[in-house]
């Protein structure tokens, strides 16, 4: 069992946990990640490591809460403890490339921080692109400008940075200074599609982190596999990081919405029950 | 009191003793075990049938050569308890194995009394014995010899591992079992389900391992956590046994394989019985096979799915095998037991494609009919498809029940580490030592798919290896080196 050390609220609907697993702080690199199972009648989420520090054997997650386990995990005070294991999948290949863009959206800046660090000691020149729908969901923002040269912030309300997406960010900052050697994205799959989308034509080297349905995260059940160029690809072993030209990215949108109902049903109980237990009004609740 | 001995001719006169189980219209519905065991009655009965042959073939028929006559014979004097300990001789996890060995092609096939008419019913006598242990609570634990200073890693914690780690611990060897799951007990507990095999008569094992000083560590992935060489040389053990098993999924590789709703077994099994989907929203991990459900394969893993996709509500759950019902690999008990529960089996048949809608979900599958042609490398009649008989099924989930390879995880983290080419690790077959000195191995990792009780074998072979190899070549345990 895992420690919590520590629970902060980030952001609206995001908390970052500080983790005592040092088996896992030991051997982490950046774009790998851990499989967490709150209790007995829990379900296993893959969750990235955003930061570790091997001496205080210590792993950060950062997360956000979208539906029952997350939530759950966000009503988890330090001193509880879970089953973390890891850290799995392969870690990014890093190479000293030259100018690279790393595009974080939403819960995606977390898994790029390792990412950027990392680019960053191999002497690349780091320029990140991160976007939200608004400015308290633009997440580790000291973190990000601490690992990047540059930092360019999109909103979709034009609350912080720029208005509009991560990729017109991407167009504007290759219309004025060319193309990039490299790309990173990580966040909703829409975005990755969409970048991806962008980069083929150029022939711009792009990489990005799937988040597919786990359950092992070790290989041994195929439900996270996709179809990248002709080959089926299990995203926990062979990943998660994949040439983002060669992704369907359809067929993976479709994937992720099997058990949309199931989900809808056990976070809907789970409020309840969270409201029940508190005895309190929820707000907008008449006494 | 002894009881009076029969004689040859009226022993051969008793029938063989049925075997009490669950209703088939009612255990569809629950999880419960279907088989439920003999009464003390029934088992000495059962156990009268037993000729005590002077030259047992029976114990031929078993890979770990229990000498079944006298286990029997104890039976029959209704010495329960003496019964036990010569099973435990060679087998450490009887409970287990009574029940799941496919005892039809082994002690059962070679048993005399099976020339003529049917033969002693041994896996049921041996499930007897270690069923009446358990119920009474009291586990004789064996003795552990003085410690000896060594520690030996064992990775996995499937039937090789825990046999394994059992033998060392009464050598007197400390002893940590390393899992990647969260739970021990390998396939026992995240591939065979509750209804053939209660997970709590895994956890008593697992408990008793515990007992005789074995340290469970789950969530440790061998390769990722820490290396084979790191557990050596870092983490200070001085001896390693790889019991990983065959738990990489084969899929078929015809098109529509990554729609919604189509599943590997391994991750239809993981979900209903590790995760217990079956209970979701009570358990978090959810499952929803729909009303129709095809499972392709026809072994045991195969015949675990078509049950449990009934038992999660299926209305229609189809086998769908391309060989006929004289090939099919699963144990005869199961395949009784599926047909009894109503499962619609389609021997001859084999899919070709499987159709989604535009949202990526299943609606079914194209199959094509075969016919049996000539016999192919494994002596078996070559399925051959019949052109022209494809015809369509409609359907809300596949799973693949098709076979598992070796996971390469770990193996491919390791350098040094001899396998062969379908990437199963090489061993010395006397001593199950692999290609790195200290590092033995066994269970499906070695052989490929095959059965508890040849992984528990092997678990138990190696461990007579890693006892002569700490004691004759490391000599000295790394902790009390200089
Ligand atoms: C490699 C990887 C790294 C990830 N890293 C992070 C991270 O650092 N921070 C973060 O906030 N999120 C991360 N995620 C996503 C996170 O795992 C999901 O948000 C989480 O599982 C949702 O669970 P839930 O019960 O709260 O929500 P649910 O309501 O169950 O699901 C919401 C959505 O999350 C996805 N999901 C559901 N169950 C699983 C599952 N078992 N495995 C994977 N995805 C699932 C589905 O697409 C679903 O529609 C990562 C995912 C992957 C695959
Ligand atoms: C659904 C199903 C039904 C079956 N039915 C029968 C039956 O009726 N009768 C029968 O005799 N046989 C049956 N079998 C076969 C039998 O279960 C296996 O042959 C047997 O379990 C193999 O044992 P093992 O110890 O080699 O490996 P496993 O039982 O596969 O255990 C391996 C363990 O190692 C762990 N592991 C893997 N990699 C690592 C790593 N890198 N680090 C740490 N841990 C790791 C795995 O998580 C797993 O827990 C069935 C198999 C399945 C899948
Ligand atoms: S072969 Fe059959 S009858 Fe003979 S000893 Fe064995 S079990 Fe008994
Ligand atoms: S272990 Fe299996 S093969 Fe051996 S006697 Fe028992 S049931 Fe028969
Ligand atoms: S999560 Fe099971 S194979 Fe990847």
């Amino acid at each position: 069992m895992a420690e919590l050390l520590k629970v902060e609220e980030i952001a609206p609907q995001f908390k970052r946990y500080l983790v005592h697993a040092p088996l896992v702080a030991r051997k982490h690199r950046a774009g790998q990640f851990v499989i967490v199972l709150l209790h007995e009648h829990g379900e296993r989420i893959p969750l990235t490591i955003a930061d570790a520090d091997p001496t205080a054997g210590t792993i950060t997650l950062v997360v956000q809460e979208v539906g029952k386990t997350t939530m759950e995990m966000g009503t988890m005070k330090e001193g509880d403890s879970i089953e973390v294991v890891g850290p799995l999948g392969k870690p990014t290949h890093i190479e000293t490339w030259g100018t690279c863009v790393c595009i974080g959206g939403g819960a995606g800046i977390a898994p790029m921080l390792p990412i950027a660090r990392a680019l960053k000691v191999a002497d690349n020149h780091v320029v990140s692109i991160l976007g939200g729908r608004t400015k308290d969901l633009i997440i580790m923002r000291p973190e990000m400008e601490g690992a990047s040269h540059e930092v360019i912030y999109t909103t979709d309300d034009g609350s912080f940075g720029a208005k509009g997406l991560v990729t017109h960010a991407l167009q504007d900052l290759m219309a004025s200074r060319g193309k990039p050697d490299i790309v990173f994205a990580i966040g909703p799959a829409i975005m990755m599609k969409a970048v991806a989308d962008m980069t083929r034509p150029l022939e711009i080297p792009t990489i990005v982190s799937l988040n597919t349905i786990m359950i092992d995260g070790t290989g041994m059940c195929g439900g996270c596999r996709v179809a990248v160029g002709d080959e089926s690809k299990f995203v926990c072993v062979d990943g998660p990081e994949f040439d983002a030209h060669q992704v369907d990215f359809d067929l993976m949108m479709k994937r992720q919405r099997t058990y949309l109902n199931q989900e809808a049903v056990a976070r809907e109980r789970f409020l309840q029950e969270l409201h029940e237990c508190r005895a309190v009004p929820a707000p907008g609740e008449v006494e | 009191m002894a009881r009076p001995q029969l004689d040859k001719k009226e022993r051969i006169k008793i029938p063989r003793q049925p075997m009490p189980a669950q209703d088939p219209k009612e255990r569809i519905k629950n999880f419960d075990e279907v088989a439920l065991g003999f009464t003390p009655e029934l088992a000495v009965a059962e156990a009268d049938r037993c000729l005590e042959c002077k030259q047992p073939k029976c114990i031929d028929g078993c890979p770990v050569s229990i000498d079944i006559p006298a286990f029997v014979a104890a039976i029959q004097q209704e010495d329960f308890e003496r019964a036990l300990a010569i099973i435990k001789k060679d087998n450490t996890l009887p409970a287990i194995c009574g029940r799941v060995c496919p005892q039809e092609d082994q002690c059962e096939k070679v048993c005399v009394t099976g020339k003529k008419g049917t033969p002693v019913a041994v896996g049921r006598l041996e499930r007897f014995v270690a069923d009446w242990e358990l119920e009474r609570g009291e586990v004789r634990m064996p003795e552990r010899a003085p410690s000896t200073g060594f520690r030996v890693a064992i990775i996995g914690s499937g039937p090789a591992g825990l046999a394994c780690a059992a033998d060392l611990a009464i050598r007197g060897h400390a002893v940590t079992i390393f899992e990647a799951l969260h739970k021990p007990g390998g396939v026992l507990v995240y591939g065979i389900p509750e209804f053939r095999l209660p997970k709590r008569i895994v956890q008593t094992e697992i408990g008793n391992l515990e007992r005789l000083g074995v340290e469970v560590r789950c969530n440790f992935v061998a390769g990722k956590t820490a290396s084979l060489a790191e557990l050596l040389e870092e983490h200070g053990y001085d001896a390693a046994f790889i019991g990983t098993g065959a738990g990489l999924p084969y899929f078929m590789g015809i098109p529509g394989e990554n729609y919604i709703g189509v599943y590997s077994a391994n991750e239809f099994l993981t979900r209903v019985n590790l995760m217990k989907a079956f209970a979701f929203p009570d358990f978090d991990t959810p499952i929803n096979p729909g009303e129709r459900v095809a499972v392709v394969g026809s072994g045991n893993v195969a015949m675990d799915c078509l049950r449990t996709a009934l038992r999660l509500g299926a209305k229609q759950v189809i086998c769908l095998y391309r060989r006929t019902r004289a090939e099919s690999p699963a144990r005869l008990e199961e395949l009784e037991h599926a047909e009894e529960e109503g499962i619609d089996f389609r021997w001859l048949n084999s899919p070709v494609e499987i159709y989604g809608d535009d949202k990526g979900y299943v609606t079914g599958v194209r199959v094509i009919k075969m016919e049996l042609g000539e016999p192919d490398d494994s002596g078996r009649r070559r399925p051959v498809p019949i052109k022209g008989s494809e015809y369509d099924i409609e359907l809300d989930t596949v799973v693949m029940g098709i076979g598992q390879g070796p996971n390469p995880l770990l193996t491919h983290s390791t350098e040094g580490l001899k396998l062969n080419k379908w990437g199963n690790i090489v061993v010395d077959e006397a001593t199950m030592r692999t290609s790195i000195p200290g590092v033995f191995a066994g269970g499906d990792i070695v052989t490929g798919a095959a059965t508890v009780i040849l992984a528990m074998g092997a678990g138990k072979k190696a461990s007579a290896g890693i006892d002569q190899y700490l004691r004759e070549e490391a000599k000295v345990p790394r902790s009390a080196r200089p």
